[in-house]
């Protein structure tokens, strides 16, 4: 089982350089660390930077001022070990599902046929077992996303990074992602970031909840969510939970974010 | 409970009578087909009825009837018009998708090349012909040199735009895996672009069989073009005709080919599944 790795972010900005040659302030004065192993969620409104900070600590993009430790090595460029699934699913079409899910390993030109029989086992674990031979195209958007996710943990990355994974999902089909989802996480044991738009998803699923505030993006809340695990579709409304999320709902009343009329 | 009559009753739902197959064939499939047969047979009966001269309009009947007759003539033609095709569309493939590759990942060859190539588009191939012929001579490179030129463009430009349809996020998601620009390349930009390219070499590969054809106009010794051509002079409508016919035949066979080729290469694709 692969040790969760751990992530320091210290005094975090983000300046985009637009085309027009205004600088757009996405992340202002970010810092958070977290624990190896921990599930921490992080929800904000649209455009308060949730995706760049994700983009920071996958070492895709560079930050304008401060640094990023991910197990305690500082972030330059993409390093291995960290999985990403981003909001939409990007299933390579011309691949089946099981090559799909074998793309890391392709490219980091590991053994195929050492890592053929993780792949099955997660694509059963998210009940894809019968679908390894499909395209991409013969699948729905919820099974599209359940072999993004196999993707991005066929490799046991200590790091998982999610954008949004289930932005495009119905309600039904997203709360049995996050059944799914945290049975996976139980199992690898690594570090997961969440990034979501949903309250009562992030509250439900994670240790710890970090509540951005409108674009500037700064931490202005850092919960911790003390319910037992595993959590089942009972914990949806424990009192503990649903505190939770009104707290946060009226955080963002306080930032403006959401208004009564 | 369910009497024996309603039973009986049920049984046509499950096995269409002979009559209501033959309407859905006519509906499906017969339509088009019954649509040509009858502009054909309106064709006919004018030819004869108003006793055009077989030299001005042959019917169909008499047409089809020449190519029995004359199968030998039309096919080796036939075969001279097609290999000019291959040739030419095959180079135009093999410049084709490096040039492509080219413009995409290098802005000033893309400049360059783009001007070059798009110029060479607006001149009609029919006027580069005869120069073609200057240099070339009477034999196969002219007739190739056409169908080469007239059919490289589409292949370039749907290449191009399926390298350029990559998403910003599938690019992340290589460089996340760390993969090297050449991995992106194989794994990922050409195999996305297939679909495109495939369209290019669809349109391409008829446009090859118009640029070999009138290569054969300008000067030939064979080829179907060149058959067209000599009936002409002789008056020889009805071979004219069969000529005409066995060149759009020689496209369509090479089109539907192409089809198949494509739906062998990339079956994943939406498009080459069902029709
Ligand atoms: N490449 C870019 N160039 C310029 N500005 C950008 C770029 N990417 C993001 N931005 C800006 O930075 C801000 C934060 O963007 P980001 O995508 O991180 O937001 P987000 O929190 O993920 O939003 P959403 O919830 O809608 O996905 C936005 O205001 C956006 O306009
Ligand atoms: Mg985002």
């Amino acid at each position: 089982m692969p040790a969760g790795m751990s992530v320091e972010i210290e005094n975090i900005r983000k300046l985009y350089h637009t085309r027009r040659g205004e600088d757009v302030e996405a992340l202002s004065e970010v810092s958070t660390s977290i624990q190896a192993g921990e599930f921490v969620s992080v929800v904000g409104p649209s455009g308060c930077g949730k995706s760049t900070m994700m983009m920071l600590v996958s070492g895709l993009i560079k930050p304008s001022a401060g640094r990023i430790m991910v197990d305690h090595e500082m972030v330059t460029r993409p390093r291995s070990g960290v999985g990403i699934v981003f909001q939409r699913d990007v299933l390579l079409e011309w691949r089946s599902v099981l090559d799909n899910v074998l793309l890391p390993i392709e490219i980091k030109h590991l053994s195929r046929a050492a890592y053929v029989d993780k792949a099955r086992d997660l694509l059963r674990l998210v009940g894809l077992e019968g679908f390894e031979a499909k395209y991409p195209s013969e699948l729905s958007g919820g099974m599209r996303q359940r072999v993004a996710i196999c993707r991005a943990l066929v490799q046991e990355p200590g790091l998982l990074l999610m954008d949004e994974p289930f932005g495009a999902l119905d309600a039904l089909t997203r709360e049995q992602m996050n059944v799914d989802l945290q049975r996976m996480w139980s199992l690898a044991g690594n570090t997961v970031v969440f990034i979501t738009h949903s309250i009562e998803e992030a509250v439900f699923l994670s240790d710890r909840v970090l509540v951005m505030s409108p674009r500037p993006g700064r931490v202005v809340a850092d919960l911790q969510v003390d319910l037992d695990r595993p959590r089942g579709s009972v914990a949806r409304k424990d009192s503990k939970l649903v505190g939770l999320v009104d707290h946060i709902r009226h955080l963002f009343q306080v930032h403006g974010v959401l208004s009564e009329k | 409970m369910e009497t024996p009559a309603q039973g009986l009753g049920a049984e046509p739902r499950n096995r269409p009578s002979a009559g209501a197959r033959l309407r859905l064939w006519l509906t499906d499939q017969g339509t088009p087909v019954l649509v040509v047969l009858l502009l054909l047979l309106a064709w006919e009966v004018a030819v004869r009825l108003f006793k055009v001269p077989q030299f001005i309009l042959p019917g169909p009947w008499e047409i089809v009837r020449r190519m029995v007759v004359d199968w030998r003539l039309i096919l080796a033609n036939s075969t001279v018009t097609i290999e000019e095709t291959l040739i030419g569309f095959a180079v135009s493939t093999l410049v084709g998708i490096p040039l492509a590759i080219g413009i995409v990942y290098s802005p000033l060859f893309e400049k360059v090349s783009y001007t070059v190539i798009v110029s060479l588009q607006t001149i009609p191939k029919v006027a580069l012909a005869p120069i073609l012929v200057l240099w070339f001579g009477y034999g196969l490179m002219p007739k190739v040199a056409v169908a080469f030129l007239i059919s490289f463009f589409p292949i370039v430009i749907s290449t191009v735009v399926g390298l350029r349809s990559v998403e910003q996020e599938m690019i992340y998601l290589a460089r996340s895996l760390g993969a090297s620009e050449l991995q992106t390349f194989i794994k990922i930009r050409f195999p996305k672009a297939l679909p495109n390219t495939f369209g290019g070499l669809k349109v391409g590969i008829g446009e090859a069989v118009v640029g070999s054809v009138v290569g054969e106009f300008i000067a030939a010794e064979k080829g179907l073009g060149y058959l067209q051509l000599v009936s002409n002079v002789h008056l020889d409508t009805v071979l004219t005709f069969a000529a005409v016919v066995a060149i759009s035949l020689v496209g369509v066979v090479l089109f539907y080919a192409m089809s198949a080729v494509e739906r062998l290469v990339i079956p994943w694709h939406q498009a080459t599944q069902g029709r």
